[in-house]
């Protein structure tokens, strides 16, 4: 029997690989063992293409591409951290850390923050653009986790992971722009919502703005490597 | 219904209107309303009646020069009155086959002249609300003959050879998008129009929808025979009551006439569509993000690819084209594709609607072959700048466009040539401003538009737009440093590059283009803390106080 897999060839920062059509840049670079960045992206979860930080190059092409939602083209040629790309996700950072109230010292993911690791990875060392410092609210209504607006950077993973994963759909963003902001059923207490308390999007939150009570003043490492075996599992049923 | 029987039905209604000495065509459209030209043509009406005269009063849909309204054509003699009121309607009626009033005549050759109408061809000229008007002016004609003696194949072919390229402001060949959803698998399809029109400033799509709505609906059906869709949905702002209320009456008398319904014109051609109404969101135009609303969802844009043309509603193969894009569809199948192409500069063919507001003496809206010069535009149609000001700029392409200063007013409007200037075409929204204007006030404004009307879903969008308003009002409020403008053009070229829409992708071209034509407003306001229009309130510096 033979399976009809249709395979293309492209290039990757100068590294040829293979890879199977309508895989996604992003999918057949960390096969290869190419790091782009990502931060909205997260393995089990359906892909956005918000946060923009894994734009990569095309030759031939004026277009920065997101390596999360686009798909490999035969003999496309990709570059992934050229300089015109690292400035971009520098500035992008930069974005976020003046958009809410970042203060790692006091935040209980301090260390474990993909948000604070980015931007180490990504060179940035100072911030010049004017701190927003919104006035946002804490929701610890809940009785295990609480959220924190000043943390959130809307990259929309808990929306999805309890959207597609657990399935009860409690997150949500309300408002536009500036001020979207994150909400449980219709912006009620997350204590009072339709929480089924599983905490899948502590988990897979990649800043300090939803925690477990129980952890505040410990360190709190976030484990979203969960959701690529309950998805296995989940499979194999 | 046949095309013998749509031919009748024209003969009919042109034969009961000839049946009139004169016919008084009196404004209705959103401006003309708004001055009360219902009132006006209430008036009119009472006074043929009373004086038992052979004339008929129509309500008609927009005549353009909004500027001068309310608006009142007599044919056959086609005298234009301008600023009628209901006072004047026994003059009006007394004047018929007279010497026209001269104190209301309207006589602006030059703002006509120029003019070509393709997609206004009927506007100020049918009642929008009756189908047989339409009809009486070879409205259906095109569907019924492509349905009749055309392919599928052969409709795109004659929209390719017209090189009609998306009026929405991408630009997008038309041709080319409805080959690819017609070559797309599948058996359900869908055919959208865009009327969300959100652009400040810009009112095409609204006049077309209020003035001559059937064509929308010809062009949408059109399109539906030509990639195999069976469905359709016009997405309109809810802030139009009155083209939603135009429309909403359109849709049931076309189907009344079978010109939509099932087996459309006795063939196996079936068609209906939807209206459906946007919330009020800018961002909703953006086709994934209009797309979003119809299902249900929210209006948020997605990455592209995959393209509406393979994935669209509901996952299926949909054509989004906008309103007028489809209302030149009806004549490019009546005359011909080599018709069309005719028409335009090299590679935008064609017609193109716009908008004209601001500092213009005829605001209001006109239709011009593509290639003319803003000059002709703006100094000729337009009329110029009131009140002995003078020009100083205009933005083309709404809330995202650009402004061209003076020395770009003699190059030829079409979507590559505005592009190479740092602006856009846009949806056809242009404001004119005038020596009174603060360019960098100007900038401020529209980032705040799409600051404001930024859906929130990308970074460089939501946090990049709401940076630049901040740097931005710190140098209109004449505290902003050279850092501040350095880092506002490094934020500019961010957002424009890796934003994840259209919306993102074009809100700095307001600032990038004054930047590049009125950068010594800028240092005036940094350097010397004084805004040249006198428009921004920057205090005096505290040394001269002391």
């Amino acid at each position: 029997m033979t399976v009809d897999v249709d395979v293309k060839t492209l290039v990757i920062d100068e590294q040829e690989v293979s890879a199977r059509a309508g895989q996604t840049i992003l999918e057949v670079a960390q096969e290869n063992d190419i790091k782009i960045p990502t931060l909205c992206h997260l393995d089990g979860l359906g892909d956005v293409g918000a946060c923009r930080l894994c734009l990569v190059e095309i030759k031939g092409s004026n277009k920065l591409l997101p390596a999360c939602v686009a798909t490999v083209q035969e003999g496309m040629e990709v570059s992934t951290n050229t300089e015109r790309l690292q400035k971009h996700r520098r500035s992008i950072l930069e974005m976020l850390f003046a958009e809410r109230n970042h203060i790692c010292s006091v935040c209980v993911s301090n260390g474990h923050c993909e948000l604070q690791t980015l931007g180490q990875e990504q060179g940035l060392t100072h911030v010049r653009l004017p701190y927003r410092n919104p006035e946002l609210t804490v929701d610890a209504s809940h009785e295990r986790f609480t959220v924190d607006h000043n943390r959130c950077i809307l990259c929309t993973r808990c929306v999805r992971v309890c959207s597609e994963v657990e399935g009860a759909h409690i997150w949500d963003v309300m408002g536009r722009g500036i001020d979207s902001i994150i909400i449980t059923d219709l912006h009620q207490e997350w204590g009072s919502s339709a929480c089924t308390r599983c905490g899948k999007c502590v988990q897979v939150c990649p800043t300090g703005a939803l925690f477990d009570k129980s952890k505040v003043g410990s360190d709190h490492p976030k484990y979203p490597d969960f959701l690529l075996q309950l998805n296995l599992m989940r499979e194999a049923q | 219904m046949t095309i013998e029987e749509l031919d009748q039905i024209a003969e009919s209604t042109r034969a009961e209107y000839d049946k009139y000495d004169h016919e008084i065509n009196v404004c209705m459209g959103t401006g003309c309303l708004s001055q009360h030209s219902d009132n006006l043509k209430d008036a009119l009406a009472k006074v043929v009646e009373t004086q038992g005269k052979n004339v008929f009063v129509r309500r008609t849909g927009c005549m353009g020069l909004c500027a001068a309204g309310p608006l009142v054509l007599v044919d056959p003699e086609e005298v234009l009155y301008q600023h009628v009121n209901a006072s004047n309607a026994e003059a009006v009626v007394a004047s018929l086959g007279g010497e026209p009033i001269a104190a209301l005549q309207c006589d602006l050759r030059e703002h006509f002249d120029e003019q070509v109408h393709v997609v206004l061809e009927n506007s100020g000229h049918i009642d929008p609300e009756k189908i047989d008007d339409y009809i009486a002016r070879d409205g259906y004609q095109a569907l019924l003959t492509a349905l009749s003696d055309m392919t599928p194949k052969g409709v795109i072919r004659q929209i390719t050879e017209s090189g009609l390229r998306g009026r929405g402001g991408g630009g997008y060949p038309t041709g080319l998008k409805w080959g690819t959803v017609a070559k797309a698998a599948g058996d359900l399809k869908y055919v959208i129009c865009n009327g969300d029109e959100g652009d400040p400033g810009a009112f095409m799509d609204r006049s077309v929808l209020e003035s001559d709505p059937q064509r929308v609906i010809e062009g949408m059906a059109i399109a539906a025979y030509a990639v195999g869709a069976s469905k359709g949905y016009i997405y309109v702002r809810a802030e139009y009551p009155l083209a939603v209320s135009r429309l909403t009456n359109a849709l049931r008398d076309a189907r009344r006439r079978g010109l939509l319904g099932n087996n459309i014109g006795n063939t196996p051609f079936s068609f209906d569509v939807e209206i459906r109404l946007g919330a009020g969101a800018f961002v909703c135009g953006e086709e994934t993000a209009l797309i979003a609303s119809i299902e249900g969802r929210r209006g948020t844009p997605k990455p592209r690819p995959p393209y509406p043309a393979m994935s669209g509603l509901w996952g299926r193969p949909t054509l989004i084209n906008n309103v007028e894009t489809f209302a030149n569809i009806a004549p490019i199948i009546r005359k011909g594709g080599k018709w069309f192409a005719s028409m335009g500069s090299e590679r935008s063919k064609g017609t193109k609607v716009f908008a004209l507001t601001g500092k213009i003496t005829n605001t209001g809206l006109v239709e011009v072959p593509m290639g003319i010069s803003l000059r002709k535009i703006i100094e000729g149609i337009g009329g110029g700048v009131p009140d002995g000001h003078t020009f100083k700029a205009v933005q083309t392409g709404g809330p995202s466009g650009g402004c061209l200063p003076a020395e770009m007013l003699d190059i030829g409007v079409s979507y590559d040539a505005l592009l190479k200037v740092g602006s856009i075409m846009g949806s056809g929204g242009m404001i004119i401003m005038d020596d009174t204007s603060c360019m960098v006030n100007v900038a401020r404004f529209f980032v705040e538009f799409t600051m404001t009307e930024s859906c929130g879903k990308c970074i460089p969008c939501r946090a990049g737009t709401a940076q630049m308003h901040t740097l931005l009002s710190r140098i209109c409020a004449g505290t902003g440093t050279m850092e501040d403008l350095e880092l506002l053009e490094d934020l500019c070229i961010t957002v424009k590059e890796t934003s994840l829409c259209g919306l993102g992708q074009t809100s700095p071209n307001p600032v990038l283009s004054t930047l590049k034509y009125f950068r010594n407003e800028y240092i005036e306001h940094i350097v010397h803390k004084r805004c040249p229009a006198g428009v921004c309130n920057i205090e005096a510096p505290v040394e001269v106080l002391a």
